[in-house]
């Protein structure tokens, strides 16, 4: 997969005495120690990562992290003090370094190629939110007949298309960051650049965003750089995950990875704070099945379960309770059958392996057993008791 | 303290002298302006008077309508301006009204760039601040000697002296609007792909658009209190009733002619005052 933004040994200084600075972090002095030698600020240091065609990839920490500042390199509102960062559009070979290219090509890429959507909405309030949606094509001299349709169709994808002759300041907080949406997709851009976008707003309203911004996602495709302090939303809207500490990125990974694996214990005070079940999958938290119990046959007991399951080249042909006999296999499909929402031990669910732990705990909510998981058909692991409490503490 | 007072610093002399020099050798360039002013202005007030009274009236009146959509402005506007031609100072008051929109018109001209100037480049700021203290604060009477020298008798020593009094406030007013923009929008502009002109055009200039009519009414009102300085030159208007009865110690004259400054200035006020409700959405 190609890459559509790579960071390669990005540091940023803001002040006047960049060459200083920079020797002293090469010393390896920390941000404080830096400001008090030259009185500037580290905002960067030494990040170097992609950014796949396609992809949602959340940066992310405490506030002064440096999280903010490396996303405005992008478009060139910060300017980085040594490295490269080349942003990739189009065409496999058509690449701009924002580090080294001119003004002119710069506001190319702004206008093209990398659009931006802001903590605070950044509305013109002495336009409507039609002429601000217009706002970027206006700029690139479209004319206003054009302009009118393609901003008509983003109202439309945002589903503000009743309120386009309305000032920014008569809409809701949630409607004018989608005014801010319309406004980075009327441009088309590729790359989209979102700084906080939902975080000035109230939770429910930050939850229904997030999910229409993955709804919108799926059908417009875009790379998306964006910018959080909250770990949860990190990892409902990430493909990946960057954690930034002090400037540094201290790790970046999949969700799962930061999940199960933090890299250090600033990553792991994140991941104590944030609720698993959106994020974990059944296949981390398993425990896993044994290369004889995934291709060959016979019987075996689930750990700390009163029960047994019969496998034949590894595929799960029945299940029996200590206690209430033969048990009834149902298939996970995505949704529960609507007729199970009482309790019944009867039966055990087999799920694939990626299903979310929200949904496995939903199963073993209904039917008080262990969940049993396969990849491709086969078996892949168990999920009994200890697993679950593994897992959610 | 008499090694103090022994020499004295010839400061009034120098500026004589510069005022003598510039008479001197550049004169043309004064009188130039002079009767290419005067030429502009008088013929602005003979269209003025040549129109009729009720013309202009209504005139005021369709502005206030449509500006403020309001009766009770527009009512006040037209009974006002009725009461001053009762009065019989109608054509004292388009004499006025015609140097008032002149001095405001060029104050505008000049203020509106100096301020967007100074407010992106901190040095002029710096430079400009204690010339702009000293125009406001040095006394009238000061510089109307040598404006009336360089430009001879009559309304343009006065419109100059009142543009000299009047422009601190478009350009600091203009300096403050812009550079009061919130960075979020200059932000947002930029990451768009603005160049510096649109930039200034489409975000600074309409941000900074209420800022800037606060400096066009404040202008206005400056200007109608150099009326009656400007009569002192010789320019026409309703300075010079004023002046007069001061002279004759008429008093029915003089509160005549200053409620009609009164009545001019509270009419261009409210006509040129914006509503702050309006969609400004701060």
């Amino acid at each position: 997969m190609t890459n559509a933004v790579e960071f390669d040994n990005i540091d940023v200084i803001f002040g006047d005495r960049q060459a200083d600075a920079l020797a002293l972090l090469d010393q390896g002095k920390n941000r404080s120690e830096i400001q008090e030698a030259t009185n500037n600020i580290l905002g960067v240091a030494d990040v170097s990562f992609n950014v796949p065609q396609g992809e949602i990839c959340v940066l992310m920490g405490l506030s002064g992290s440096g999280k903010s500042s490396l996303l405005r390199c992008v478009n060139g509102l910060n300017k980085v003090s040594r490295g490269s960062l080349r942003v990739r559009h189009g065409d496999e070979n058509d690449v701009t370094d924002v580090t080294t290219c001119n003004a002119q090509t710069l506001r190319t890429l702004r206008r093209e190629h990398v659009a931006m959507v802001f903590q605070q909405f950044a509305l013109l309030p002495w336009r409507t939110v039609a002429e601000n949606v217009g706002f970027g094509l206006e700029l690139r001299g479209m004319n206003a007949k054009q302009r009118d349709e393609v901003v008509r169709e983003k109202l439309a994808l945002v589903g503000l298309d009743e309120w386009a002759s309305k000032y920014a300041h008569e809409l809701s907080g949630g409607m004018q960051q989608r005014v801010g949406l319309a406004r980075a997709f009327a441009t088309d851009a590729p790359i989209l650049l979102m700084d906080e976008p939902f975080s000035a707003l109230d939770p429910l309203i930050r939850n229904r965003l997030q999910d229409e911004l993955l709804d919108l996602q799926d059908k417009l495709n875009k790379t998306i750089l964006f910018v959080s302090h909250d770990l949860d939303e990190a990892m409902k809207l990430g493909n990946s995950i960057a954690i930034m500490e002090g400037g540094y990125v201290v790790q970046h990974g999949t969700p799962e990875d930061i999940a199960l694996r933090p890299a250090n214990d600033y990553v792991a005070d994140f991941v104590a704070h944030m609720n698993p079940v959106n994020i974990l999958r059944g296949r981390a938290i398993m425990q896993r099945a044994t290369k004889e119990q995934r291709n060959g046959s016979g019987n075996f007991a689930i750990e700390d379960e009163d029960i047994q399951i019969t496998v034949e080249n590894g595929v799960i042909k029945s299940a029996q309770s200590g206690e209430n006999g033969a048990l009834k296999l149902i298939n996970y499909d995505g949704t529960l059958p609507a007729h199970l929402d009482a309790t019944d031990n009867s039966i055990i669910f087999v799920a694939d392996d990626t299903v979310l732990l929200k949904n496995l705990v939903e199963m073993r909510e209904i039917t008080q057993n262990p969940v049993i998981l396969t990849r491709e058909g086969r078996l892949s692991g168990t999920l009994g008791r200890r697993e679950f409490f593994a897992s959610l503490t | 303290m008499e090694w103090l007072t022994e020499t004295k610093i010839p400061l009034g002399s120098w500026i004589a002298s510069l005022m003598d020099g510039l008479n001197e050798h550049a004169d043309f360039v004064f009188y130039a302006i002079s009767d290419a002013l005067g030429f502009v202005i008088d013929h602005t007030v003979d269209a003025l008077v040549w129109l009729h009274p009720l013309v202009i009236i209504a005139f005021f009146a369709g502005l206030a309508i449509w500006l403020h959509k309001s009766w009770k402005l527009t009512a006040f506007t037209v009974l006002s301006l009725l009461l001053i031609v009762n009065l019989g100072y109608w054509e004292a008051t388009m004499e006025t009204l015609a140097m008032v929109f002149y001095a405001t018109l060029i104050c505008m001209v000049i203020g509106i760039p100096l301020g967007v100037a100074a407010a992106h480049r901190p040095w002029l700021s710096h430079a400009l601040r204690p010339v702009l203290d000293l125009m406001q604060t040095i006394p009238t009477f000061v510089y109307l000697i040598p404006t009336l020298i360089l430009f001879g008798l009559g309304v343009v020593p006065g419109l100059i002296s009142t543009i000299i009094f009047s422009i601190a406030a478009p350009v600091r007013l203009t300096q403050l609007g812009i550079a009061s923009t919130p960075k979020a929008l200059i932000e947002a502009g930029q990451s768009f792909g603005c160049t510096p002109r649109q930039l200034l055009f489409k975000v600074e200039l309409p941000s900074a658009m209420p800022s800037i009519m606060a400096g066009l009414t404040q202008c206005i009102m400056l200007s109608l209190s150099m009326v009656v300085i400007s009569a002192l030159v010789g320019a026409d208007g309703l300075g010079k009733p004023v002046v007069r009865a001061l002279n004759t110690v008429n008093i029915a004259q003089g509160f005549e002619a200053g409620l009609a400054i009164v009545i001019l200035a509270i009419v261009l006020d409210r006509i040129c005052r914006r509503d702050n409700s309006e969609n400004t959405g701060q």
